[in-house]
């Protein structure tokens, strides 16, 4: 994005790791050319998975000395293709290859009221900014929501450093987010109109709070948040993709995207950002045998309703709760530009 | 304070790097309306200048996130600014809130915008790390807009290094040479002055007595002093501070009234007020202004004085355009020092001290 977009590779010397919390390791690295991370930035990373180069993103949880050393923090994802498992094996001294801070979720200044939301590991995106608002003076809430103490990173910490200011929801204490009146007690404070939120985390989250932020009126533009691209409203699922116009069906494995596996199987499809934002890669869905389970932010939820178009980089055909255990995986025949 | 890994100040990079982390002018208030944005670059980032709907000035990067069109060619709709290209339309704080061809917008779809403040008549902004910037620390103009000052000023768009300019205002030994119809005269190489700095200001103070007015003080007495005659004393007192403002308390009092010692009541005394954008490492955005202390009311005085200073700093203008061509096709010359600049190497000091507190290197990159 225009804030800063100039991606170059680089190479970057892990100095540090240690495990975070369960399922979670924070990894320190040195670039070659440091520069300083703001906050909202991440770094993406040049990994061979299986002979196939894949790039990953990780937020940049802390900057330090104009950027010389950059702290991320990486969730094993359980069904995963391996790029988490393989950010979990590296080990001090090894060398990746990384771009500068990439910003596509910057904090913006002077609003009267911030609130930042995170769910799971999607805190990695948000612990800069608390620190920069709290050096700032500024009024800000900071909202952790996660399955249990055990797996959330940064809980204690930001505890001891916000205080007041941190708000704790834990699954498996029965302490959950409720959304409606969080953003109820936005919509209902003086200062509504002029408070931003920042969130990251779980889709199916963040299309609540979306849900909400609209239904009370509040100025769209102050919702900010950043896809990590790989949450939806079901688990992820083998599926069949049918494409009549190739004559060819593609099976897409629950440990991979419907774009990477429509080009592994050599079919020209369009992208750009891959993570659900832009729209380009959005095709026509002739039929649907299941339920598609979207994973974007580009279509309208009155769109995705209509089951007519999905895009390719994050969308997965899915039985979802409603057909456990059903024999056939789901399928979706589409319509390629 | 020299240690062994920052090196010694080197003695005068001839294109000067600029400070991020400063208030700058970007443009005089009446510039920047709600009508229509204004396009101007200040400290290399291309602005797109434009007013709310409360008049609050906005500041945003001049490239849209799409296709980075600029969007100072767009139009200012209410508390909004619309791409002239394809219409995305973003609020004051740089976040779009519409894409005409979509039914959400995208998350990412944002342009930087810069904190921006309103002081003494000019719109000043912050290129640089938006957390660093305290309103408390934008350069003290107060003359500007003070009850007990009146004048008016202009901008001139200086095709040299910024600091050329600084250069220039702080050694105004250049007037017996560069200005001898209006303001130059013998005395003023000869007299003694004396440098003092801070660190953020350095001031450089120089009196000369007994003196014949020139044509400039001569008028100015005689707007206060109808019919006046005879020697003056005459004083120069040049106050910059970081980044690149630089007040010159100037004026002349009947000679032997006290003026040294503090009583101005028998002189004239005006301020002139400059302060530097630099645009790119070779161009600047020069804005000054003459404010006086005396027959406030006369509009005829406040043109009279902006014709006669425009005329005045058109031959600096000259001479500093001719200076930055010298320099470029001089590339393998250095800059030697002489006594006179004593008050301008302190300033390339403290703008060093800036530059390696930000990471940056005093030589402008090409
Ligand atoms: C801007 C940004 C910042 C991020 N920051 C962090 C961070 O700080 N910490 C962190 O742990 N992770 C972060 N992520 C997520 C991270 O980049 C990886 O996606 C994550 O580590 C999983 O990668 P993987 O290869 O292990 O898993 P995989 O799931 O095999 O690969 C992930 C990629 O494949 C696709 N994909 C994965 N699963 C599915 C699915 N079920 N359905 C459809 N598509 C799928 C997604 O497009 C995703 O890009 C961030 C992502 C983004 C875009
Ligand atoms: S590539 Fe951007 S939404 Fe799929
Ligand atoms: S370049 Fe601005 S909308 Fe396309
Ligand atoms: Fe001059």
């Amino acid at each position: 994005m225009a804030v800063n977009t100039q991606t170059w590779w680089q190479q970057g010397r892990v100095a540090e790791c240690d495990e975070l919390a369960e399922g979670v390791r924070r990894i320190v690295l040195c670039p070659d050319r440091p520069v300083h991370a703001a906050p909202g930035t991440h770094v993406d990373l040049r990994l061979d998975l299986d002979g196939h180069v894949r790039k990953r993103s990780y937020s940049v949880v802390r900057s330090e000395d104009g950027g010389r050393r950059l702290t991320i923090s990486v969730q094993l994802a359980p069904s995963s293709r391996g790029g988490s498992r393989h950010m979990h094996g590296l080990c001090v001294g090894d060398v990746v290859e990384m771009t500068g801070p990439v910003q596509s979720f910057p904090l913006g200044v002077g609003a009267d009221r911030y609130v930042l939301v995170a769910g799971g590991i999607g805190i990695t995106a948000l612990v800069a900014m608390a620190d920069t608002l709290r050096r700032r003076g500024a009024d800000y809430t900071l909202v952790l929501a996660g399955r249990s103490r055990r797996v959330m990173a940064y809980l204690d910490h930001l505890v001891y450093t916000h205080g007041d200011r941190v708000r704790v929801f834990v699954d498996d204490e029965d302490v959950r987010l409720d959304v409606e009146s969080l953003v109820g007690e936005i919509a209902g404070s003086p200062g509504a109109p002029r408070t931003e939120m920042y969130m990251c985390g779980p889709i199916r989250l963040m299309d609540a709070i979306r849900r909400s932020w609209m239904a009370h009126e509040l100025p769209e533009p102050n919702l900010r948040f950043e896809t990590f691209g790989s949450s939806g409203a079901w688990a992820a699922e083998d599926f069949v993709v049918h494409l009549p116009q190739l004559d060819r069906s593609v099976r897409v494995g629950k440990d991979s995207s419907m774009l990477d596996a429509l080009e592994d199987a050599g079919v020209d499809v369009m992208w750009d950002c891959r993570k659900g934002e832009c729209g380009i890669c959005q095709v026509k869905v002739l039929d649907v045998d299941g339920r598609i389970d979207h994973r974007d932010v580009f279509l309208s939820q009155q769109q995705k309703e209509a089951y007519t178009s999905l895009c390719l980089c994050v969308a997965r055909a899915a039985r979802g709760e409603s057909e456990p255990g059903s024999a056939d995986p789901a399928a979706v025949t589409l319509h390629l530009p | 304070m020299t240690t062994l890994d920052s090196p010694p100040v080197t003695a005068a990079s001839k294109i000067f790097n600029f400070p991020r982390n400063a208030w700058y002018v970007a443009a005089w208030d009446h510039e920047v309306t709600a009508k229509q944005p204004l396009a101007r670059t200040v400290a290399g980032r291309p602005l797109a200048l434009w007013r709310n709907s409360d008049g609050r000035a906005v500041a945003l990067a001049d490239a849209c996130w799409h296709r980075l069109a600029p969007l100072s060619k767009g139009k200012v709709l209410g508390d909004e600014i619309q791409c002239p290209y394809h219409g995305l339309r973003y609020n004051s704080a740089g976040r779009c809130t519409g894409m005409p061809a979509q039914e959400t917008i995208n998350p990412s779809a944002i342009v930087p915008s810069y904190p921006v403040v309103e002081r003494y008549r000019y719109v000043w902004v912050w290129v640089g790390d938006p957390d660093l910037a305290d309103p408390d620390t934008v350069p003290d103009m107060e003359q500007m807009d003070s009850p007990e000052w009146a004048g008016d000023g202009e901008t001139i768009y200086a095709p040299c290094n910024y600091q050329l300019l600084l250069d220039n205002l702080m050694d105004l030994t250049h007037e017996e040479f560069v200005h001898s119809s209006s303001i130059g005269q013998d005395e003023l190489s000869e007299a003694e002055f004396e440098v003092s700095h801070s660190d953020r200001g350095v001031t450089v103070t120089r009196w000369m007595r007994d003196i014949d007015a020139p044509p400039f003080w001569l008028k100015n007495m005689r707007d206060r002093f109808p019919g006046f005659e005879g020697k003056v004393d005459r004083w120069q007192i040049i106050h910059f501070e970081a980044p690149s403002t630089i007040r010159i308390d100037v004026g002349v009092a009947k000679a032997g009234t006290g003026a040294p010692e503090g009583d101005r009541s028998q002189g004239v005394n005006g301020f002139v007020m400059n302060t530097i954008t630099p645009e790119t490492a070779r161009t600047s955005h020069y804005f000054w202004a003459f404010m006086r202390n005396y027959r406030l009311d006369s509009q005829t005085i406040t043109t009279q004085l902006r014709q006669g200073v425009h005329g005045v700093f058109g031959e600096d203008e000259e001479m500093l355009a001719a200076q930055q061509q010298a320099i470029d096709a001089n590339p393998d010359h250095e800059f030697y020092s002489l006594n006179i600049d004593a008050g301008g190497m302190w300033v390339r000091r403290i703008l060093d001290r800036m530059l390696q507190a930000e990471g940056l290197p005093a030589a402008a990159a090409k």
